[in-house]
């Protein structure tokens, strides 16, 4: 009975309510988990896989050897290879396309690579503006590797004792 | 002089001015509100909310409004043409007529001139906002109706069925208020106020406006009519571009209304609460935000209901909590303790 009448009396003052409303009154002024994109970014591993790079090696020789290991493995069918046989006896790639569009960043072709040469770089924020973009050819890829050597080699020197 | 001989005096050019402020004023206070709404419930669920466009992202509804104008305005071939195109205009128009009889603040000088800040004052005047919000909900059935589709259908239903529901207990809840202010018209209830406010005198009656206010707008957590997650949005569903913004407009405006009804009915309208500070609009403003944020808080807080509870608790324990609290007012007006708090 008296528990009965308690029930009552605090289902009639909305007390549960009331708690539930002090509880997000107090989250109000809670500090705030948001990360402001383009003025702060989270961390990022150094196994961060983002944008396909494709790198040379120090004396300005691109490392892919056209094994087409990558092609094969990839899930997505992303990654198209042509070669040929250069002057030099050597067998390098003529074509070498991402579809960006296609690739789920499994990151199986980093893997796969016996040189090293195809490798996923921490960029994410890349974009396209028709689809056709999206497509990163030979040169692209090679560029992206010029251009962000350095970041990619620390990330591989760091990482060397676990691969 | 009262305040409806006082209006009567108005030249034709201080009405139109008076309504050009009012309209302003309400879309103006909606799209804060929709801003206010985004950033207060994001804070709640520790996000930041909209701040990118403009200062604290103030232009962030009016940024949403362009986009919704060049949105590709869409009447799905099922659709009943005419009602389709009528429906959101109800909506919209119905509450923003609503606000003619509420009064901002007591008499002003206008541009020299001695007036009320109200368009007019009616002697009935909360009885036509209660018809204008009832008119109201013809916006929401008929574009339930008209979409030609089964979840607007749906939702037209749930909020004809629901809205009528907590109309009466709005209304009733309101009659309290009458009984103790001998009037019906906005600006002597508000005059009535002057030495109790009556949210203190009449609460139980004060509670019930407050929760059906909620369920009256549609809104969380009574905000079964849109249940986007069983109904997909509702009877909005086929709605967009600008259509869509009217009811946006509409909800939004409407939450305006009976927040001002609330402060004007319950709260002493533009009165001080605190003696020596003069009264002003800032003081019925004030009441208002407070009252939306509230409105915010619960959409922040309450799950929704599920259709039967909102059912038992309009009928089952509002309107007869109301009527007998009526009756228990009504007697006690006859007897000497009645003019307590007069």
């Amino acid at each position: 009975m008296i528990k009965k009448t308690k029930q009552f009396l605090s289902s009639l003052m909305l007390i549960e309510l009331l708690k539930g409303m002090l509880l997000t009154g107090r989250y109000f002024f809670a500090r705030k988990i948001t990360v402001q994109y383009p003025e702060e970014r989270t961390p990022q591993s150094n196994r961060f896989r983002g944008l396909h790079a494709l790198r040379r090696y120090a004396n300005g020789e691109e490392r892919c050897i056209a094994c087409k290991l990558c092609e094969a493995v990839c899930p997505a069918m992303a990654i198209t290879i042509e070669s040929e046989e250069r002057e030099d006896k050597t067998r390098r790639t003529t074509r070498y396309d991402i579809d960006l569009t296609k690739c789920i960043f499994c990151g199986f072709c980093e893997e796969s690579c016996p040189v090293d040469s195809i490798v996923e770089t921490r960029i994410f924020d890349y974009h396209g503006e028709s689809r056709g973009d999206l497509i990163y050819t030979k040169d692209m890829l090679l560029a992206v590797g010029d251009k962000y050597e350095k970041q990619i080699a620390e990330d591989r020197a760091q990482d060397e004792r676990f691969r | 002089m009262n305040t409806s001989q006082l209006l009567g005096t108005d030249p034709g050019w201080i009405i139109l001015v008076k309504g050009l402020i009012v309209f302003v004023f309400c879309v103006l206070c909606t799209l804060l509100a929709i801003w206010a709404e985004r950033r207060i419930v994001a804070r709640m669920q520790m996000r930041l909310g909209p701040n990118r466009v403009g200062k604290f992202g103030l232009l962030q509804s009016l940024a949403d409004g362009v986009k919704l104008a060049l949105k590709e305005d869409l009447i799905p071939k099922a659709a009943d043409r005419v009602v389709f195109v009528i429906a959101p205009v109800i909506s919209a128009t119905t509450c923003f007529i609503s606000f003619a009889v509420i009064p901002m603040t007591g008499r002003v000088s206008l541009f020299g001139h001695r007036t009320a800040m109200q368009l007019t004052d009616l002697p009935v005047g909360v009885l036509y906002v209660l018809a204008a919000a009832s008119v109201g909900v013809y916006g929401i059935v008929l574009a339930g109706w008209s979409s030609g589709s089964t979840y607007p259908l749906l939702g037209g239903l749930r909020s004809s069925a629901q809205v009528i529901s907590y109309e009466v207990a709005m209304g009733l809840s309101l009659v309290a208020v009458f009984i103790y202010a001998g009037s019906m018209s906005t600006s002597d209830i508000v005059a009535a106020q002057h030495h109790w406010w009556y949210s203190v005198v009449l609460f139980p009656s004060f509670c019930i406006y407050a929760i059906s206010m909620v369920g009256e707008t549609n809104r969380a957590p009574f905000d079964l009519a849109e249940a986007e997650g069983e109904l997909v949005g509702g009877f909005h569903t086929e709605y967009s571009s600008l259509k869509f913004a009217l009811f946006f407009l509409a909800e939004y405006a409407n939450m305006i209304l009976v927040s001002m009804l609330a402060a004007l009915m319950f709260l002493g309208g533009w009165l001080s609460p605190i003696p020596f500070i003069p009264d002003s609009f800032l003081w019925l403003l004030i009441k208002v935000a407070f009252l939306l944020f509230c409105f915010l808080w619960f959409r922040a807080t309450f799950p929704r209901y599920r259709y039967d509870q909102i059912m038992r608790l309009g009928w089952k324990i509002f309107i007869p909590i109301t009527i007998a609290w009526i009756v228990f007012i009504g007697g006690m007006m006859q007897t000497s303790w009645g003019y307590l708090f007069h």
